[in-house]
């Protein structure tokens, strides 16, 4: 079978193998448990899918999760390239400390952060206080939800943009500011459009990450229906904690499609990008 | 060619190798005969079990000249009943409602008739509803009708993934009910003010009592009475207890998983287990960490801790749990109409 | 006018440093901060008492043994993945890579149940491994057991080291590869000589991405894994600490956290001085 797709052109040997690997491991250790899951959402007969996932609530917290990842994603790109630029171009003490706090979001379980986030940020909280008194409510509202997301999705934007950052040849950015372009053009002009591949996969994986995350956005949200801080996962777990396989898995599945979609949608330019400049 | 079709084979091989090595490893953890049996239970309970254990351990070796080990584990009622739909081999519940323990029983684990196994309806403790408010009580919180004032901050966790936060909405209800003789549209507009006054709705009691006591949301906590005695025992100084004029009696039912345990071999010592909850000595337990002991002499031994005076219903005047279920919290019941409007 | 330039850049530098310095205290410094203060809340004693827990050292034990089979076993995976999606065109190649990462934005309430649908009690291959278990006569149980707890370990880490991988392998593109095979080089030597020394960072990093999350993840064991002292990982230890209510508990579920931001500081400890030992030696060279 696979045979059939090794074209005579392909030079560089290992497809096979390669292949066979990353097959064999995403359908045994992925495709294959998330379809067990997934057939509990066609008990529903088409029309009760339809009622159910688009009652207000559900409807409702699509909308959150994706603004606030959504927005979530912005901010960490935005702060993301900052730091990934501070940490590769510049020297200055405590770089490598700073280097190397990147990570702990992911180390922290995730209901650790949240009660932290929800405790730092209430308005009895060291940062959530003065907020307050400003008048800025925090916790518990959609604000405390986003920043639960950019905290747990900093270190994928971090890390996206930091090896290639590396790799660029600092050559192109002289050459453009010999040539009279300014610092903030040469940024646009030259680096922007080198990263652009790295920023929209740490951006798909900020995005993606935040629609799914569970642990550390139940502390800090709270949760309520009316002021529409329920997230997604939030609502497949009130459907199982009534045993409601079927609609569990129904929301899950619509997830499931739009994540995929954006997944799709950031490879595919990756991947584009990459053709591009590889011809150059 | 041929050369990396051997690799994969070597590769498929090696993946297949590491997943079996890694499920042969637990084929080890229960052999050295002793006799285990694991108790699923709800979040609050933890404390209680973790003393009751210990007793039961050295009542059973006592008895039978047997070692015995139980094993705990905690979690939302819900989702602790769900985990043992799937397979998660407890052999006996001890969880917040009656109608968690039905689910179980649905899904053939459970034999049917389980409540009438043990004494007063399996349900060997009861608690209640009360209120939790912050030392001096500033906002003069002393009934039901308080919490729909403007102003007063409500923090209740969500009925709609809790088990306990039913029992909070059901103990409203009935107020609700007596003070409007039951007449539905008021009573709901009652509970719609109750509800709106809401300021955060955690999935589960446990994070509830975390968000009113250490973060510091909120005026007043509807909570289980026994997370409100050990509230004011751990901080005696910054909260206290008011007991509303009326309130449902909190049934959490026991059974023995029947399934699990005729596969271990372990009925006999489940049902020991439960039994033994009814015994006195158990019952003072029970009553120490803030349960109301189903035995009437002991829980009057224990009558300075809880107000004996409130008026409680009971599931029953709702038509059990499942009719409960149906008309108050399924997907476009009642909660969802007063919540939403 | 020289000087004018070099002055901005300086200036440039040191608001872009305090942009990140001010992000970084305001979103992870301080929480870490919070955790460890509280961890230390009730003294010394009490901190070492609380790591010493029976709980807390199963709880270890079970959380590094899957942290290492997860990073082995992704490790291994994430570098064919990103060999076959970078140097090779076939059809359906932006299909697989959206389905790898496809880990990322699963609610892992959906991970862990998505498991118990398949070993659990409902799930189709709980006949097929009771039969077997009579067959063999053992008592081999995938969920609520290790290996329930390994793979979802695995789950929700699946895409992290193809991921850190892959951007890298992209913009080196396939010239040097397709060359070295021309001349004759088999594929491994190809990818031990070329494409290595190009992702040896971005697996590095790829592999502590893997093994911080690993370390941390909740949601997913948590569905899996019921028995506290015998499946625990570290987080469900510190969730039944903090449960547990009391302001005691409370304070040891800090104090087991902070062993997992110990854990992590020190693995990427351990990159950052191999790191700086391999900047000397090829500067030396």
């Amino acid at each position: 079978m696979v045979k059939k797709y090794i074209k005579k052109d392909r030079v560089i040997p290992g497809f096979g193998l390669t292949m066979g690997i990353t097959l064999f491991m995403l359908s045994f250790l992925i495709l294959l448990p998330l379809l067990s899951v997934m057939v509990f959402s066609l008990k529903l007969t088409p029309h009760e899918f339809i009622t159910l996932i688009t009652k207000e609530n559900v409807i409702n917290s699509f909308q959150t999760s994706i603004l606030c990842s959504f927005v979530a994603a912005v901010v960490n790109c935005f702060f993301g390239v900052i730091l990934a630029w501070v940490l590769v171009r510049y020297d200055f003490p405590g770089k490598r400390i700073m280097d190397g706090l990147i990570e702990l979001p992911f180390a922290l379980p995730t209901a650790v952060a949240g009660i932290t986030l929800s405790k730092l940020y209430s308005d009895t909280g060291i940062l959530g206080k003065p907020l307050a008194q400003l008048g800025f409510k925090i916790s518990y509202t959609k604000a405390g939800l986003l920043i639960a997301l950019v905290f747990i999705g900093l270190p994928f934007v971090v890390r996206a943009i930091q090896p290639v950052l590396e790799k660029l040849d600092p050559q192109y950015e002289e050459a453009a500011y010999i040539l009279g372009a300014g610092k903030v053009k040469t940024f646009l002009k030259v680096i922007l459009p080198e990263l652009r591949p790295a920023l929209w996969t740490g951006f798909g994986l900020a995005f993606a990450r935040g629609m799914g995350e569970y642990g550390s956005v139940i502390y800090i949200s709270g949760n309520s229906a009316r002021e529409k801080t329920q997230v997604i996962s939030y609502v497949i777990m009130q459907k199982l904690n009534y045993v409601d396989y079927a609609g569990a898995t129904a929301i899950a599945l619509i997830m499931l499609i739009i994540s995929f979609l954006i997944l799709l949608v950031i490879n595919m330019i990756q991947i584009c990008q990459s053709r591009r400049t590889n011809f150059i | 060619m041929k050369k990396t079709k051997n690799l994969r084979l070597t590769f498929l091989l090696f993946g297949t190798a590491l997943i079996l090595s890694g499920c042969a490893k637990t084929t080890t953890t229960a052999t050295d005969g002793k006799l285990t049996i694991t108790n699923a239970s709800y979040d609050p309970t933890r404390e209680f079990y973790m003393a009751y254990n210990e007793k039961f351990e050295a009542y059973y070796k006592n008895k039978t000249g047997k070692e015995i080990e139980v094993i705990q584990s905690h979690g939302g009622s819900g989702s602790q009943a769900r985990s043992v739909i799937e397979g998660a081999g407890a052999d006996v519940v001890t969880l917040a409602l009656a109608h968690d323990i039905t689910l179980i029983e649905k899904a053939g684990l459970i034999e049917p008739d389980w409540i009438k196994e043990f004494k007063d309806n399996s349900a060997p403790y009861t608690s209640t509803i009360v209120f939790l408010v912050r030392k001096g009580n500033e906002k003069g919180i002393k009934d039901w009708d308080d919490l729909i004032r403007e102003g007063v901050s409500v923090i209740t966790p969500d009925p709609k993934s809790s088990g306990g936060a039913c029992w909070n909405f059901l103990g409203a209800w009935y107020y609700a009910g007596k003070q409007f003789n039951g007449d539905e549209t008021q009573m709901k507009n009652f509970m719609s003010k109750l509800y709106s006054n809401v300021t955060v709705m955690d999935p589960g009691a446990r994070g509830a009592t975390t968000t009113f006591v250490e973060n510091g949301q909120g005026d007043v906590l509807i909570a289980w009475e026994n997370e409100a005695i050990m509230a004011t025992e751990e901080y005696p100084d910054k909260f206290e207890i008011v007991s509303p004029s009326m309130s449902i009696l909190a049934q959490p039912s026991v059974a023995i998983v029947d399934e699990n345990a005729d596969k271990n071999n372990t009925q006999e010592a489940a049902k020991e287990y439960l039994d033994y909850l009814y015994t006195d000595e158990a019952q003072k337990i029970i009553g120490e960490y803030g349960y109301r002991p189903s035995n009437q002499s002991v829980l009057k031994e224990f009558s300075s801790k809880f107000d004996l005076n409130m008026k409680l219903c009971t599931i029953d005047d709702f038509g059990g749990w499942d009719a409960a279920y149906e008309k108050f919290f399924a997907d476009g019941g009642i909660f969802d109409e007063i919540y939403e409007n | 006018m020289k000087k004018d330039k070099r002055r901005e850049s300086q200036g440039v530098k040191w608001l872009l440093i305090g942009i990140s310095v001010l992000f970084m205290a305001v979103m992870l410094v301080l929480p870490l901060v919070s955790v460890i203060v509280n961890s230390f809340s009730l003294g010394i004693p009490f901190y070492v008492r609380s790591l010493q827990a029976e709980f807390t050292r199963s709880a270890l034990k079970v959380t590094l043994l899957a942290a290492v089979i997860a990073v082995t076993v992704n490790t291994f995976f994430g570098i064919g993945a990103a060999w076959v999606i970078t140097k090779f065109s076939f059809k359906g190649k932006q299909i697989l890579a959206a389905l790898i990462d496809i880990p990322f934005s699963i609610s892992p309430v959906i991970a862990g149940l998505a498991f118990l649908m398949t070993f659990g009690r409902l799930g189709w291959a709980n006949s097929p491994i009771t039969q077997l278990n009579q067959w063999l006569g053992t008592d081999i149980k995938i969920v609520f057991a290790l290996p329930g707890v390994i793979l979802a370990t695995i789950f929700v880490t699946f895409p992290f080291v193809s991921r850190e991988i892959i951007p890298v392998l992209h913009a080196q593109g396939t010239d040097e590869e397709e060359a070295a095979a021309l001349m004759g080089a088999s594929g491994f030597y190809i990818f031990r000589k070329i494409t290595f020394p190009h992702i040896k960072w971005a697996l590095v990093y790829g592999v502590i991405l893997c093994t911080a999350r690993a370390l941390g993840e909740f949601g997913a064991v948590n569905a899996l894994s019921k028995a506290r002292g015998k499946t625990f990982t570290l987080p469900l230890e510190i969730d039944a600490l903090y449960l547990s209510g009391s302001s005691d508990s409370i304070t040891a579920a800090f104090a087991v956290s902070s062993l997992l931001v110990i854990m992590a500081i020190t693995v990427i400890a351990v990159r950052n001085i191999l790191e700086y030992q391999s900047g000397k030696k090829e500067k030396s060279v």
